[in-house]
């Protein structure tokens, strides 16, 4: 049974040691360490194949370590598998939206829930008084969620007739749903013209005051700069840089790596 | 429930009340007998391949398990009815649990390939295991089902229990893909590694579900010994899991209503064809290339859209 204490603000809720991962020949990630404090909004940078969503892919369990290890709030979570950290209480989004496109809205959001909730087959299909309060509940919850998002009017919707804003909102939702600790958002803004950047903004920072611990994976520097109190720095799978969003952009070795490329 | 599945529910029953009253013919009512147990058997595999996505072709062999369990149990150690079936069912479950867990991380060819394997040894064990089975020639004088005094030994009787067994078995199904397990197995079927992410423990539930249908499946083969109170081997070749996965496609996978009306058609189909049974086999090939190709989401949901009765895409 894991901690149920609360982090206090600022402390080492993930931290990652000596990471290192190989795709066949190649090393994708380099002997990585970093550590992420609790209550902030992290932004994992670097040019194209840093190793950027290898990283978050280690951490969510899609991809085993060859060396080194994660701890989440000081447990170590390196081998175990996705839907195990999930429960843990990381969740994420993806790179390309990966929403369940032909279940509703709602139901998307609904099985965001699930690691949070329990009936299991029985209860299903005797339809017993536990499961029907725990669906009432379910349900509630999954509504406030997109009500929350700006998505309750369309809760009735195939999850796949959403535009690419609504969608990624959803995918948020959908990962939000489940109370995690730390939510990783890979490239969040994405295919987003700059309105909308600005609204993806403006959501993440309305999510910290929910108490959430953001780890963001962003190309976009206007975003990162804007919302980040704390930068992790990658190229070629190593880390070449971890900082304060103003150290970071004077940092020698981070300017070289952009304009290297 | 919603109240759309709530009101199918009751026009279901009522249709199955009164329908006997004008069917004089014992040879309708044990054609709707075997339709029947068809129904158990495919809406057990539609959770299976149309929810959870996985492919069976080899459910003659849970069939096949509980047909010859509850026989051999029943007719050569007389042990009682009712228990046995709930002990056939038992030991399919837990071959079925055995099988799953290698086969169901195969993925695609492979996992059909396993589920085909598995039918053909089951049924060579039926046909070289003669001393307890019977062989090739079958398996005979399997007791009839009864409760009390009253013996089911007319189709008429028959129809009202096989009728309200699937009515439960429908409705227990309904139940479990509107709750949380449902969603669970819908979401894992269309996009796995979101569901692993969204904390969905994927490979137990695939082998839970493989478990259901097959002790479902079980089910259905008991009560098939009990009726006809003669089995052999032909019965559960794989002839017949292919049947039943046509069934579950013209239907549509993951419509259980859809179920129902594939089962149906396709057990009434064989008996409108009598003259031509030889190409049974060849009939359903036909029916199947002609579903994928002009209905691959199936015949029922596609007929429903004809009707403007479904939004496309819907399950």
């Amino acid at each position: 049974m894991m901690q149920e204490t609360v982090l206090k603000n600022n402390q080492t809720i993930l931290e990652g040691r000596g990471i290192t991962l190989r795709f066949g020949g190649v090393e994708a990630l380099n002997d990585l360490s970093f550590s992420v404090a609790s209550h902030k909004i992290v932004s994992i940078i670097g040019p194209n194949g840093a190793g950027k969503t290898t990283l978050l892919n280690a951490i969510t369990g899609v991809y085993s370590p060859d060396y080194g290890a994660i701890f989440f709030r000081g447990r170590s979570i390196s081998g175990l598998k996705p839907f195990q950290i999930a429960v843990l209480g990381i969740h994420r989004t993806f790179q390309q939206t990966q929403l369940f496109s032909t279940m509703t809205v709602l139901e998307n959001v609904m099985v965001g829930i699930h690691p949070k909730t329990k009936s299991g087959f029985l209860g299903g299909m005797l339809h017993l008084p536990k499961e029907r309060k725990e669906e009432k509940k379910i349900r509630e919850k999954a509504e406030a969620f997109l009500d929350f998002f700006d998505l309750l009017p369309k809760a009735d919707w195939m999850a796949g007739h959403l535009s690419i804003a609504e969608q990624r909102r959803l995918e948020i939702s959908r990962a939000l749903a489940g109370d995690p600790e730390i939510l990783l958002l890979d490239e969040p803004a994405a295919g987003l013209n700059i309105r909308e950047t600005e609204a993806m903004g403006d959501l993440i920072v309305k999510l910290m005051g929910k108490g959430q611990t953001i780890i963001l994976v962003e190309h976009n520097m206007h975003l990162v700069m804007g919302i980040s109190d704390w930068l992790i720095v990658l190229h070629h799978g190593s880390k070449i840089g971890e900082g304060r969003p103003e150290e970071m952009q004077k940092d020698r070795r981070v300017v070289e790596a952009y304009l290297g490329t | 429930m919603e109240k759309k599945n709530k009101i199918y529910l009751l026009i279901y029953a009522f249709i199955i009340l009164i329908l006997p009253i004008f069917l004089s013919n014992n040879y309708y009512l044990m054609v709707l007998n075997v339709a029947a147990l068809n129904i158990i058997v495919v809406i057990g595999l539609n959770l299976l391949t149309g929810y959870a996505g996985q492919i069976s072709l080899g459910h003659a062999a849970f069939f096949g398990l509980g047909a010859y369990l509850s026989a051999i149990f029943t007719a050569a150690f007389h042990f009682p009815v009712w228990p046995t079936m709930m002990i056939a069912m038992f030991i399919t479950g837990i071959v079925a649990y055995v099988i799953a867990i290698p086969t169901l991380k195969l993925e695609g060819h492979y996992l059909v390939m396993a589920t085909l394997g598995f039918n053909v040894i089951v049924y060579i064990i039926m046909i070289q295991l003669d001393s307890v089975t019977g062989g090739p020639s079958g398996f005979a004088g399997i007791p009839r089902l009864q409760i009390g005094g009253f013996i089911f030994n007319s189709d008429r009787r028959i129809y009202y229990l096989f009728w309200a067994v699937s009515f439960g078995v429908l409705l227990l199904s309904l139940n479990l893909i509107r709750s949380r397990v449902g969603r669970a197995l819908a979401a894992l079927s269309h996009n796995e590694i979101a569901a692993k992410c969204s904390g969905i423990d994927t490979e137990t539930y695939k082998i839970n579900i493989f478990v259901i249908s097959a002790v479902l499946t079980s089910l259905a083969g008991s009560l098939y010994a009990h009726y006809i109170t003669f089995i052999s081997p032909g019965t559960f070749s794989i002839f017949y899991s292919i049947q039943v996965v046509t069934m579950v496609l013209v239907g549509g996978m993951g419509s259980l209503w859809g179920s129902i009306f594939g089962a149906v058609l396709l057990t009434l189909l064989p008996e409108f064809l009598h003259s031509v049974k030889e190409y049974n086999v060849l009939i359903y090939g036909l029916v199947l290339m002609v579903i994928m190709v002009f209905f691959p989401q199936g015949l029922f949901p596609g007929i429903l859209e004809v009707f403007g009765q479904r939004k496309k895409g819907e399950r």
